[in-house]
């Protein structure tokens, strides 16, 4: 098939297996990152959001796959032999925590603050004002653009690759690398690409659409 | 109104400022049990500040202010039990947009008083037939027009069953048509004995409802009597705020 063998394409989408499970990583250690710095970003004591928005400010400038070495080559440093997986996880969590953590304070900040205000009035405590009244209202804010930033989480985990991580890219690598058929072997893993982010694209566009009709 | 009864609002000489510039310059004023209180003045006269000390969500920084027995120039003020005596309606009516009219009504009954579900949809009822509303109760405030999120905004100050209530422009984003049942509820919760303290620039509205009408002008109580001194004005400055207004 398209000058491959069976085992070659079976071979590339084992590599897209592992870019999705990096991207959930990358997802999940990013929300676990994000939420407590989105949090602190719009704390009321000072030193809290200057030590966040500085941690943010460096991780954003910074190249991923900057931060990939870093991480990698960092931990061997310490000793310890990690596999490439849990270095890109890690790598994925500072990276998407840090967009994540902005995406989210910034929807948090978008809810009014008369609304904290006829909490307050309420006799609700703090913590009971922000878990009743502003989350529910900032989650519905950051839905349609946590789900597109899930999108540069899939296609951004392709920097993977400079450590080695065996995922989509990588995979391609080593059958091109056997094969000699380039545009074939990578217009397959752009279409695995495309295949995976398209329906989230749209997804997002579509809970987009719905809140600004609420 | 007796002086034999506590006053639930007294004000003693209360300064506040914001930053360098004082915003209230010694306001004197006593609200008793079941009185009605109309705060009318010009833009920036100060009405909405002295209305925000009553409940705390401002701090002044001279002299005393005692609300339904808490004393709120003390270091330390238990905000949370003042609200809970103390219920507030602004002109945006900050409904939960997230929430039913009746999860509105009942959050702060459930959180902070421990209600029952099945107590606070009872409750809810109670509340909501109070301002007219008893048929929206599954409602989202989306799907209510300015008046009945006002309304239900009142309802929900009035769940927590609050002491005192107080009114800051409630009627002021509304259409004139829809100003009316608003003024309704309100004289409804009145007449059925809430103590209760109101801005208002509807004049007509402050001369009737209100037992006692308190001209404020440049951070001072200018002028303060019962709802017919609207009619006699005795300082110039009233004079000229009803010749524009009545
Ligand atoms: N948060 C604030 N910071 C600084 N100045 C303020 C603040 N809130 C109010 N002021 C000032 O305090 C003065 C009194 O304001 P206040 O809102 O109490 O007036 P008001 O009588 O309610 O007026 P209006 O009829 O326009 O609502 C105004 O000069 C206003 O500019
Ligand atoms: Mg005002």
């Amino acid at each position: 098939m398209l000058g491959l063998t069976v085992q070659q394409i079976a071979y590339i989408f084992q590599g897209a297996g592992w870019t999705i499970v990096l991207s959930l990583l990358g997802f999940v250690g990013g929300t676990i990152f994000g939420l407590p710095l989105a949090l602190a970003r719009s704390a009321r004591a000072r030193w809290l959001r200057v030590i966040s928005s500085g941690l943010v400010q460096f991780i954003q400038g910074v190249p991923l796959p900057v931060i990939m070495f870093v991480v990698y080559f960092g931990i061997s440093i310490g000793g310890f032999e990690v596999p490439a997986l849990v270095a890109a996880g890690l790598a994925m969590t500072l990276y998407a925590g840090a967009y994540l953590g902005e995406i989210w304070k910034g929807c948090i900040q978008a809810v009014p603050k008369t609304q904290w205000e006829a909490a307050e009035c309420l006799a609700l405590t703090k913590p009971q004002r922000f878990v009743h009244v502003i989350l529910p209202q900032a989650l519905r804010i950051a839905i349609p653009p946590t789900v597109g930033f899930l999108v540069q989480i899939v296609k951004n985990t392709s920097y993977a690759v400079v450590i080695n991580f065996f995922d989509l890219t990588y995979s391609a690598k080593v059958i091109n690398n056997s094969t000699f058929k380039p545009f074939t072997v990578f217009t397959i893993a752009a279409l695995i690409y495309f295949a995976i982010c398209f329906p989230m694209s749209v997804m997002a566009r579509r809970f987009e659409r719905k809140l600004h009709r609420n | 109104m007796s002086g034999a009864t506590h006053p639930m609002v007294r004000f003693h000489n209360l300064h506040k400022s914001y930053g360098r510039v004082e915003v209230l310059k010694g306001i004197d004023l006593e609200v008793a049990p079941g009185q009605v209180v109309a705060l009318i003045g010009r833009s920036g006269s100060g009405k909405s500040t002295a209305l925000r000390c009553v409940n705390g969500l401002e701090r002044f920084q001279a002299g005393e202010l005692h609300v339904c027995g808490h004393d709120l120039a003390a270091e330390k003020v238990d905000l949370r039990k003042l609200r809970q005596d103390v219920g507030i309606v602004f002109q945006s009516y900050n409904l939960f947009p997230h929430l039913t009219v009746e999860q509105n009504v009942t959050l702060a009954p459930r959180k902070v008083k421990g209600v029952g579900s099945a107590e606070a949809r009872e409750l809810a009822r109670e509340v909501l037939a109070q301002v007219g509303l008893s048929d929206k109760v599954q409602s989202y405030p989306e799907e209510l027009s300015g008046g009945q999120q006002q309304r239900v905004a009142i309802a929900r100050s009035l769940a927590m069953h609050p002491r005192l209530m107080l009114f800051d422009e409630v009627t002021s984003a509304l259409d004139p048509e829809l100003t009316g049942e608003v003024l309704r509820a309100i004289e409804r919760l009145a007449s059925n004995g809430m103590t209760m303290m109101l801005v208002t620039h509807e004049m007509a509205f402050a001369r009737s409802v209100a037992d006692q009408v308190v001209f404020m002008h440049q951070g001072r109580v200018w002028e303060t009597g019962p709802g017919d001194m609207l009619l006699d004005p005795q300082t110039a400055e009233l004079r000229q705020f009803v010749g524009n207004g009545l």
